[in-house]
């Protein structure tokens, strides 16, 4: 590189002191040799600055999910260690967690042992339903249900239209007579064409949707009957 | 003695004395806005990707909410790349064997991770997190654009410091109703100024001068 740039300058005085009338040789050759070593220099600096910078963008250590070199899988985060227990989620209050209410041992996902059928079969959410809890289960299962089954839990959501299996409807007898533990169960464990979701959604949060799933049902169903009386009125005005 | 310069160079002189000025605060400026460029910040322009998502068709087009895949966004700094577990949910099924999603298929089967080109890259320096603004009435389209009309997704923010206290400095004029937060529709009211410094109060947003305090994001 260096080389031929300096062939290259002892060509150009050649020529220039062949030419005649060039009064300024010298100097000439200094403003050339001054703008050269700025154009050279100027981007040699930017890149400089660049690289100083980058060592503290991108230290060397483990942000969520960066690659590593270390381990064979090129992941820097670890699988858990089997029976691994989230520090948050102790389980220490089965009913809870796990919607356990008999007060028995922690149910597995994987298991098919009487604790689990006993899930299945709960008739009743494992802590008070509030209006808060409705309003929670209407927002996930927005997020994370309604993609297949449809707000209104008809079964032809955004994805079933797209062409996945279509979900059966909320609203057949089969489901409005199971359990509300079926819901749960299903969430957890998945079911024919859907997976599980319990990586996806937390256990308050599958019970909260499956509540949820029981007020929908219960909204085909209604009559004038079940609207608190203050409500009422509303309602037969808008008939009219 | 003759003179070396001819007198023209009296002009010159005194212009060029004048005129480096003029040439130092350009070379201030170009390098200013050089910096702040998307040639730089990267901001505007879409990034390739081993399986070519598009945000635009799953929660544009299917209306899939941000938090069915970014499920950690509400609880966590990390919103959360899903893993290739959620794509199968629907992909079991849908173009399920189509050689678009080969690599998905066989991350799936052979637990091989797939290297996703990463958009938004903050330097590791700033701390951020995800949930602190989410919960505060900061939403995604504010911070990440039109997502959900994105085939292939980009930056829409320098992610420079100077763009982060922007809001930092003044977050009535960002901040939005809660339950908005995840609506990418959501356009600022006429009375923005007013409403934020509602909602700032009501979600209890610390005062500028303690969330543009320099540990506040360097820790």
């Amino acid at each position: 590189m260096l080389k031929i740039e300096k062939s290259g300058r002892q060509k150009t005085e050649d020529r220039r002191q062949k030419r005649s009338g060039d009064k300024f040789p010298r100097r000439r050759e200094r403003i050339w040799r001054w703008l050269s070593t700025f154009c050279l220099l100027s981007p040699a600096f930017c890149l400089l600055l660049s690289g100083c910078r980058q060592d503290m963008h991108d230290q060397p250590k483990y942000t969520p999910f960066r690659p590593s070199e270390f381990f064979a899988d090129g992941r820097s985060e670890r699988p858990l260690v089997d029976g691994t227990v989230p520090r948050r989620d102790l389980r220490a209050d089965p009913a809870r967690s796990d919607g356990d209410s008999s007060g028995g041992r922690a149910f597995q996902p994987d298991e098919t042992s009487a604790a689990q059928t006993d899930l299945a079969k709960a008739t009743t959410l494992p802590f008070p339903l509030t209006k808060e809890v409705l309003d929670r289960g209407q927002e996930r299962f927005n997020i994370s249900c309604a993609p297949c089954h449809s707000r209104g839990g008809d079964g032809d959501g955004m994805v079933a239209q797209r062409g996945f299996r279509h979900p059966p409807s909320y609203h057949i007898d089969r489901l409005r007579e199971a359990p509300l533990g079926h819901f749960y169960d299903v969430m957890t464990n998945g079911f024919g064409a859907m997976p599980s979701y319990a990586d996806q959604v937390a256990p308050r949060d599958r019970w909260a949707i499956a509540a949820y799933i029981r007020a929908l049902q219960l909204s085909r169903n209604a009559t004038l009957a079940d609207v608190p009386p203050a409500e009422r009125s509303k309602l037969e005005e808008k008939k009219q | 003695m003759p003179q070396i310069f001819h007198r023209s160079t009296n002009t010159i002189a005194r212009v060029s004395i004048f005129g480096g000025l003029f040439f130092l605060a350009f070379l201030v400026w170009a390098l200013y806005e050089l910096q702040a460029s998307s040639y730089n910040t990267r901001a505007f322009v879409a990034r390739a990707q081993p399986v070519q998502f598009s945000h635009k068709h799953h929660a544009g087009d299917d209306g899939i909410d941000c938090r069915y895949c970014h499920t950690t966004v509400e609880t966590s700094a990390f919103a959360g790349i899903p893993p290739v577990k959620t794509c199968m949910n629907c992909h079991s099924q849908l173009f399920a064997d189509n050689a678009y999603l080969a690599i998905v298929r066989d991350s799936f089967k052979n637990d091989k991770a797939i290297h996703w080109t990463r958009v938004h890259d903050l330097p590791d320096f700033a701390y951020f997190n995800h949930s602190i603004h989410v919960n505060k009435g900061v939403g995604c389209s504010t911070c990440h654009g039109r997502v959900d009309e994105m085939p292939l997704t980009w930056q829409v923010a320098s992610l420079q410091m100077e763009w982060c206290l922007e809001c930092h400095r003044a977050p009535e004029k960002y901040v939005r109703p809660r339950d908005q937060v995840f609506n990418m529709d959501w356009q600022p009211p006429p009375d923005q100024v007013e409403q934020g410094k509602k909602l700032v109060e009501q979600y209890r947003i610390q005062s500028a001068n303690v969330i543009t305090s320099c540990s506040t994001c360097h820790r």
